[in-house]
């Protein structure tokens, strides 16, 4: 056991080793060294969502065909900590009749619901907070706590635009949940575990995302929806509820929402690699050949997951800034009359294929046809119901009749 | 005593004292926020037991979905969040006394019983708990029965929910 090859356990056994050197019982200094493994996650994470701050704000720019924060440091990097510093200065302001206590945990509860996710994500082989055999029912448990924020936040603000965003809020999260659990479920039946850590070693040889497409979709569509952003941004539309669940909140407290918010993009973005592009690894058997034995390294593995996070990152990215806002009743409807249905019958399909196709040898192959055969089948019926609705449209129009005739 | 031990106690305090506040808070959606501490609590329990899976579903289905849908029931339709009545009927010196008899009376069979003073049997490393789990909801000589029945239950509830849904358009 070198530095180079298990960081974290190298150093957890030397600070165990110094605290039991101070007369510590063998026990104690382990709750003591894992409280500081706790920090040290909160820590990173908290680090990744400063430098997230810089990310959103230069991609949104481009997107605008802006250029975005660039006068302080290189590349405008520095300006997290002017907007950290502004936060912290500015007056904090408890709306009249706001009831306190529930008003000042929310945003404390809205980042720490991003925080416990980190518990789970595996950056590297040897790096990750804890491997729990039911980490994907964690990340949806975590998520409870998303939601119960947003209705803390929007109850006790005693503002009518922000109840109105915590409902439309609890509206969508509710809805997303099922699809959102359906496609974790697929990773989940391909992989045999729930541990986030065997899942990403299942894709060593194939990604899931060739394995299942479709499922890869219904995950970032329901994510989306769960992190609240654009095209579901229903719970803070601007145009029309002002900044809903958070419009009472300033300075530091908005800030929180804000880094939990990003956080939370960024987070659902390293999911989207461990589920479906094979976490840290997944290089396609690559990393079994000796002159690529390095790829097996913690610190490579690492690095190889936060890139794969930040392009997940970015495509949620993509697609908040290119996509209008969905209307409420659309939203509904798209779930529980598309997404729920697809996702039951996707599910029971790669149920069926998984067990079916296993032993033969076009097991892939059979999964990725599946998926498109079902896809086509999807989009024909889809296509055949609009034609059916706009005939009947047309057949039903009835003349508008011109003004001037009264 | 062990760190376990420390967090159990912390914990139950919390169990106990968030269940107090629940039915002694005249807010309801306070009293429904006291309510997902406890909940939480015992999902903290759960965790204690080495029983995660348990644990994650008691957060994911009272916390995610009842109690949310709880404060979202009392915001929709309640004006007044605040209740005006007593907080106590005539009755509550017999509750008192059921409740302290029943606790004394689990306490008492709880007891005699030996696991009360033993330790915890480790589970074995390597042991899937949740795979464990899996087999005996659909093994014939465990739980299918139930299970199937349950599932059934659920079906049921759902095509009422549906049908009820349906019914009040006309």
């Amino acid at each position: 056991m070198t530095f180079w090859n298990d960081p974290i356990n190298l150093i957890s056994e030397w600070l165990r080793g110094i605290f039991m050197g101070w007369g510590m019982a063998a026990n104690l200094a382990m709750v003591i060294t894992n409280i500081i493994g706790i920090f040290v996650i909160i820590l990173f994470a908290m680090a990744i969502a400063i430098f997230l701050v810089w990310v959103e704000r230069k991609v949104v720019a481009r997107f605008q065909d802006r250029l975005g924060p660039n006068r302080i440091g290189p590349f405008g990097l520095f300006q997290p900590f002017a907007d950290i510093v502004k936060l912290i200065i500015k007056e904090d302001i408890t709306p009249e009749g706001a009831d306190k206590l529930i008003f000042n945990m929310a945003p404390v509860i809205s980042l720490a619901s991003v925080i416990l996710i980190w518990a789970v994500v595996p950056l590297a082989s040897q790096i990750y907070g804890v491997d729990i055999n039911v980490a994907v029912l964690y990340l949806v448990a975590a998520g409870a706590f998303g939601t119960l924020s947003v209705i803390m936040a929007g109850w006790s603000s005693n503002n009518k635009y922000a109840l109105i965003g915590a409902f439309r809020m609890v509206a969508t999260m509710i809805s997303y949940e099922i699809p959102m659990v359906v496609a974790l479920l697929i990773p989940t039946i391909i992989a045999g575990t729930m541990s986030l850590k065997e899942i990403s070693n299942a894709q060593n040889g194939i990604w899931f995302a060739f394995l299942s497409p479709l499922g890869l979709l219904l995950f970032v569509i329901s994510a989306i929806a769960e992190l609240g952003r654009s095209p579901f941004d229903l719970n803070e539309a601007e145009s029309e509820i002002v900044a809903g669940f958070h419009i009472e909140y300033t300075g530091m407290k908005f800030g929180l929402f804000y880094a939990g918010e990003l956080l939370h993009a960024f987070t659902f973005g390293g999911f989207m690699a461990v589920f479906f592009f094979g976490g840290y690894g997944g290089f396609f058997g690559l990393e079994k050949l000796a002159a690529f034995s390095w790829l097996s390294n913690p610190f490579i593995q690492m690095v190889v997951f936060l890139i794969k996070a930040l392009i997940g990152y970015w495509v949620i990215m993509w697609i908040k800034y290119s996509m209008p806002r969905i209307r409420i009743d659309h939203m509904l409807a798209f779930n529980w009359k598309f997404l729920t249905p697809l996702a039951f019958v996707l599910l029971m399909m790669t149920a069926l294929l998984d067990k079916l196709l296993a032993p033969t040898n076009f097991y892939v192959s059979g999964m990725f046809i599946s998926n498109l055969l079902f896809a086509w089948i999807v989009i024909e019926i889809l296509r055949s119901r609009s034609k059916q609705e706009r005939a009947h449209d047309i057949e039903h129009a009835e003349p508008v009749e011109l003004a001037a005739h009264h | 005593m062990t760190p376990d031990q420390v967090i159990f106690i912390l914990c139950a305090a919390v169990i106990v004292v968030t269940a107090i506040m629940v039915v002694t808070s005249p807010n309801l959606i306070h009293a429904a926020l006291w309510l997902i501490a406890t909940l939480f609590g015992v999902a903290i329990l759960y965790a204690l037991l080495q029983a995660g899976f348990l644990a994650l579903v008691q957060v994911v289905i009272y916390i995610g979905a009842i109690a949310i849908l709880f404060i979202f029931a009392v915001m929709l339709t309640r004006r007044e969040m605040r209740d005006k009545g007593p907080q106590l009927n005539k009755n509550w010196a017999l509750a008192a006394i059921l409740a302290v008899l029943t606790f004394g009376g689990l306490f008492y069979i709880l007891s005699g019983w030996s696991g009360f003073s033993g330790k915890a049997a480790e589970i074995p490393a390597g042991m899937d708990t949740l795979r464990n789990l899996g087999f005996a909801l659909v093994s014939p000589d465990a739980y299918l029965l139930p299970f199937e029945v349950a599932s059934i239950l659920l079906l049921a509830a759902l095509i009422g929910a549906i049908y009820i849904a349906s019914a009040s358009k006309k």
